[in-house]
């Protein structure tokens, strides 16, 4: 059924006309042109199309847009705030943690939700963290490797 | 290592009449000095193989790639080659610096782009540094040469007497006195074609390749701007949602498509067994097809992951000898001990994460296509067959490609694209569901290798007798120093070569072709023999080689990991293996721990020691090698394609596990550098000893000998000791 629903977005206030059974993912990726989330596997099983619904991250492909009214969503493209990227960006630059790229996106968000819980985690956090989200080029070690710099960058931002 | 073929999965002609020849492609630049470069100046030994790989037709004789100095001062470097993760954008320009003496940073890259690019045959066969590298660097030390030589007039100073540096010629007696590349440049148009014998720099001049070098991608790809194929728009698009038979081998009686069409929007196309569901978006698309009514005959295939092998042995190619010395028959008689065995593997997926994908726009009887290809040339050729139009008139804009290990070679979904673009009259975007994905794959092939071999009393391999079957000849040829031995190929790299529908669907390049499967069954065979021989595994393989280049890199690998002799079983799980893939020589050495209850089996840590002569990005070599362990462990103890008469039963990551977190060992990468041997790849080489290197660990570890990959906890428990 055509509804309308708001939400924010990136930080911007959203306000669509749409059928609320759509997946969240698809309405991203066309009506709101935002095609950082990506199609991987469309049952939730690889992590590719991950985005932060209100701090928690969720599986775009599995999530109509009727769930998020009223929410607040966070996009790879919001990431980055006044042409200075997020640390965990800097940090996935900094490690190489990607090659192909199609999971990168996926990568950095659940990171980024990760990290919002638990601001300094082991190894095996950050294993435990993201073993639900599938990198076929196998770039893992570099992914811990960028998020566990990329943890010690926002601590010392905070103490900043 | 030469005279592989390649009919099917990595298809390759000389440049077709429809592209544009080389005066088309360079009228359309502006300024500057532009040099060409043709593959002969790669060397006769990667000629060849590149005529191999054309069924024996030569070459595109006009140009295969070049680069031009604009009046800017920015070099640009025009190939043919895609960026698939693997890091030829950032590989390439290094090559092209070293030998131009300019910054990296002020090269900039076209790859893939029809109109701007020479044809390339695809990005397959670790070719981007091993032979385009040659051609750049050939251009590139040309491109030198000449502003030498206009630098040499401008500054009235004679040629002996100039050096370069920094994209500038400078006066070695007055170094004050230098002419940049940009003025060189100004005004001018001048176009050269590189010199049969370029005078490249020698290794131990090199100040950029050797040197770590930042990915250029790796901004685009942290912020979610890289664009792949399925994330272009175009005004007026469709979605297509593409009718998926049920199995293999099926054939389409009837379709309902009345449920489908009462969706709002929604248009339904049926043209011969292309059914397809189109919708401006592509949720909607998807939803409209799974309401198509479709009735179809059943596959005729008998055939399982079950019977598969014995299927396979019956429809195997005739065999051919592509190695041998001696006489086996003298060798059995040296014998002391004579062990045969027999490895199988099974069917592998690319489960590339991103499907493929491809947008067709047709516009005043031209187009343009966005499609995710390992080779855009070809998909030019196929867009333009399907639209019925010249394939001049087709654009192929290559975007990011995400993920490709062989699976992109062929473009179906483009010519799906421009079929349902044709009858349309609209662009068309296809991005295939994970399912499509999974059915429609053109897998690792299943394999067959029988190995009979013999020990003498003193340790030494008197005989070796290796026969193939359907994974072919790439990494087939044994390099010990064997005094008799045959090596027989029966059927090509990927697969094909057996009686038509040996497999029961569609087989191709994956990942180190036909190499995986060779070095498993070679590795395996060694390590049985030294543990026959009561001989430490690495101190067998060097009593076995003459090489010193592979002696060197088992030496190094076995040092650096800290390889301690033991009799195999030692139940310390440690394995080794060594190989040659196109050129890279490598060791290996693993360990790991198994679960005797369970079978299950835990990587430890992995080590690999990687010879490609001089490596050029020594930050993306390890990347790549990381990469490759870590993708190789699927192959080693999960992956295995489940199939019966015809239908796939994998079609998701459910069922299909890939290589998650919790499977991570530590990987450590020691790359050895050989600079007198010629330059080579480093995407492939590290995944085909991974199931070698693993599989002895396992045998290390508990005993059991794995004559199938993959290693599943089951197939251990089968073979562990009692």
């Amino acid at each position: 059924m055509v509804e309308p629903i708001q939400f924010t977005l990136n930080g911007k206030p959203v306000r669509l006309e749409v059928d609320g059974e759509r997946m969240l993912l698809w309405v991203l990726r066309t009506e709101l042109g935002l095609t950082g989330a990506k199609y991987g596997c469309g049952e939730g099983f690889c992590g590719a199309c991950t985005v932060i619904v209100d701090g928690e991250p969720v599986r775009s492909c599995q999530a109509p847009i009727k769930t998020v009214r009223g929410k607040g969503i966070l996009t790879i493209e919001g990431l980055e705030r006044d042409g200075k990227l997020h640390p965990i960006q800097e940090a996935f630059i900094k490690h190489e943690a990607m090659q192909c790229g199609f999971c990168t996106s996926g990568m950095i968000l659940t990171a980024y939700a990760l990290l919002a819980k638990n601001p300094r985690p082991t190894e095996k956090d950050i294993r435990d963290g993201l073993e639900d989200n599938l990198c076929r080029c196998g770039t893992h070690t570099r992914v811990i490797q960028a998020v566990l710099t990329a943890a010690a960058e926002m601590k010392r931002a905070v103490q900043r | 290592m030469s005279g592989d073929n390649y009919p099917d999965g990595d298809r390759n002609e000389v440049n077709p009449t429809g592209a544009l020849r080389r005066r088309d492609f360079l009228k359309t630049l502006g300024g500057g000095l532009i040099v060409v470069a043709t593959l002969p100046l790669a060397g006769e030994g990667l000629l060849q193989e590149q005529q191999a790989r054309r069924g024996g037709q030569s070459a595109p004789a006009d140009f295969n790639a070049y680069l031009r100095v604009g009046e800017d001062g920015r070099v640009t470097c025009y190939t043919g080659k895609i960026e698939q993760g693997q890091g030829a954008m950032t590989v390439l320009p290094l090559m092209l610096a070293e030998e131009l003496e300019v910054a990296p940073s002020t090269v900039d890259l076209v790859l893939g782009d029809t109109d701007l690019c020479p044809y390339d045959g695809g990005t397959v066969g670790s070719q981007c540094v091993r032979i385009f590298g040659p051609l750049l660097r050939a251009a590139a030390a040309e491109a030198r040469v000449v502003l030498v030589e206009m630098a040499s007039e401008k500054l009235n100073v004679p040629v002996e007497r100039l050096r370069v540096k920094d994209g500038a010629v400078y006066d070695l007696a007055k170094p004050e006195t230098k002419v940049t590349y940009a003025q060189l440049v100004q005004g001018k148009r001048i176009e050269r074609h590189a010199a049969a014998k370029p005078p490249l720099k020698a290794p131990a001049d090199f100040k950029v390749m050797g040197w770590p070098a930042p990915r250029r991608d790796a901004r685009e790809k942290a912020t979610g701007r890289a664009k792949y194929a399925g994330d272009i728009r175009v005004p007026g698009m469709l979605y297509a949602s593409i009718l998926r038979p049920p199995a293999h081998g099926a054939k389409l009686k009837t379709i309902d498509a009345s449920s489908a069409e009462a969706v709002a929007g929604v248009r339904v196309v049926r043209d011969g067994d292309l059914v397809a569901a189109l919708h401006e978006q592509p949720d909607v698309a998807l939803a409209a097809a799974a309401k198509i009514k479709a009735a179809y005959d059943p596959s005729p295939s008998v055939l399982d992951d079950k019977n598969i092998f014995d299927h396979l042995i019956k429809n195997a190619a005739p065999g051919r000898a592509v190695a041998q010395g001696g006489d086996l028959a003298e060798g059995a008689k040296l014998a002391a001990t004579t062990i045969e065995s027999t490895f199988l593997n099974s069917y592998v997926a690319h489960a590339s994460i991103e499907t493929h994908a491809a947008l067709v726009e047709p516009k005043d009887g031209k187009a343009t296509a966005w499609v995710s290809t390992q080779a855009p040339f070809r998909a030019k050729e196929d867009v333009a067959s399907a639209l019925g139009i010249p394939s001049k008139d087709v654009h192929v804009i290559e975007p990011y490609v995400g993920g490709g290990f062989g699976g992109k070679s062929g473009n179906p979904q483009a010519v799906q694209a421009a079929k349902l673009a044709k009858i349309t009259g609209k662009p068309v975007q296809v991005m295939r569901t994970r399912a499509d994905e999974f059915f429609l794959d053109t897998f690792r092939p299943a394999a067959v290798v029988n190995i009979k071999s013999g020990l003498a009393a003193d340790g030494k391999i008197v005989f070796w007798d290796y026969e193939v079957l359907f994974a072919g000849e790439r990494s087939s040829q044994q390099f010990y120093a064997i005094p008799h031995h045959r090596t027989v190929v029966r059927g090509d790299t990927f697969g094909g070569g057996g009686t038509t529908g040996a497999h029961p669907f569609g087989t191709g390049a994956w990942r180190g072709p036909g190499s995986n499967t060779n070095i498993y069954a070679r590795e395996s065979q060694i390590d049985i023999l030294a543990a026959k021989a009561g001989i430490d595994p690495v101190e067998f393989r060097l009593l076995n080689l003459s090489d010193e280049r592979m002696k060197r890199v088992v030496r190094i690998g076995a040092d650096k990991f800290g390889w301690k002799p033991a009799k195999a079983p030692s139940g310390r799980g440690t394995g080794f293996a060594c190989a040659e893939y196109l050129g890279t020589y490598l060791s290996a050495a693993a360990e790991v721990a198994v679960d005797k209850a369970t079978g299950k089996v835990k990587v430890i840590r992995m080590l690999c020691a990687h010879d490609s002569g001089v490596t050029v990005n020594p930050d993306g070599a390890v990347l790549q090698i990381e990469g490759c362990f870590t993708m190789g462990l699927g192959a080693a103890f999960a992956e295995e394609v489940h199939f019966k008469n015809g239908e796939v039963k994998d079609l998701n990551f459910d069922t299909y596990q890939i290589p998650r977190f919790s499977w991570l060992p530590k990987i450590e990468a020691v790359l050895v550098e050989s600079p007198q041997f010629p330059i080579s790849g480093v995407g492939e080489p590290a995944i085909t000893i991974t199931q070698a290197v693993l599989a002895n660990a396992v045998f290390d570890a508990c005993g059991a000998r794995l004559f199938r990959l993959p290693m599943t906890p089951e197939r251990i428990r089968e073979v562990l000791p009692k």
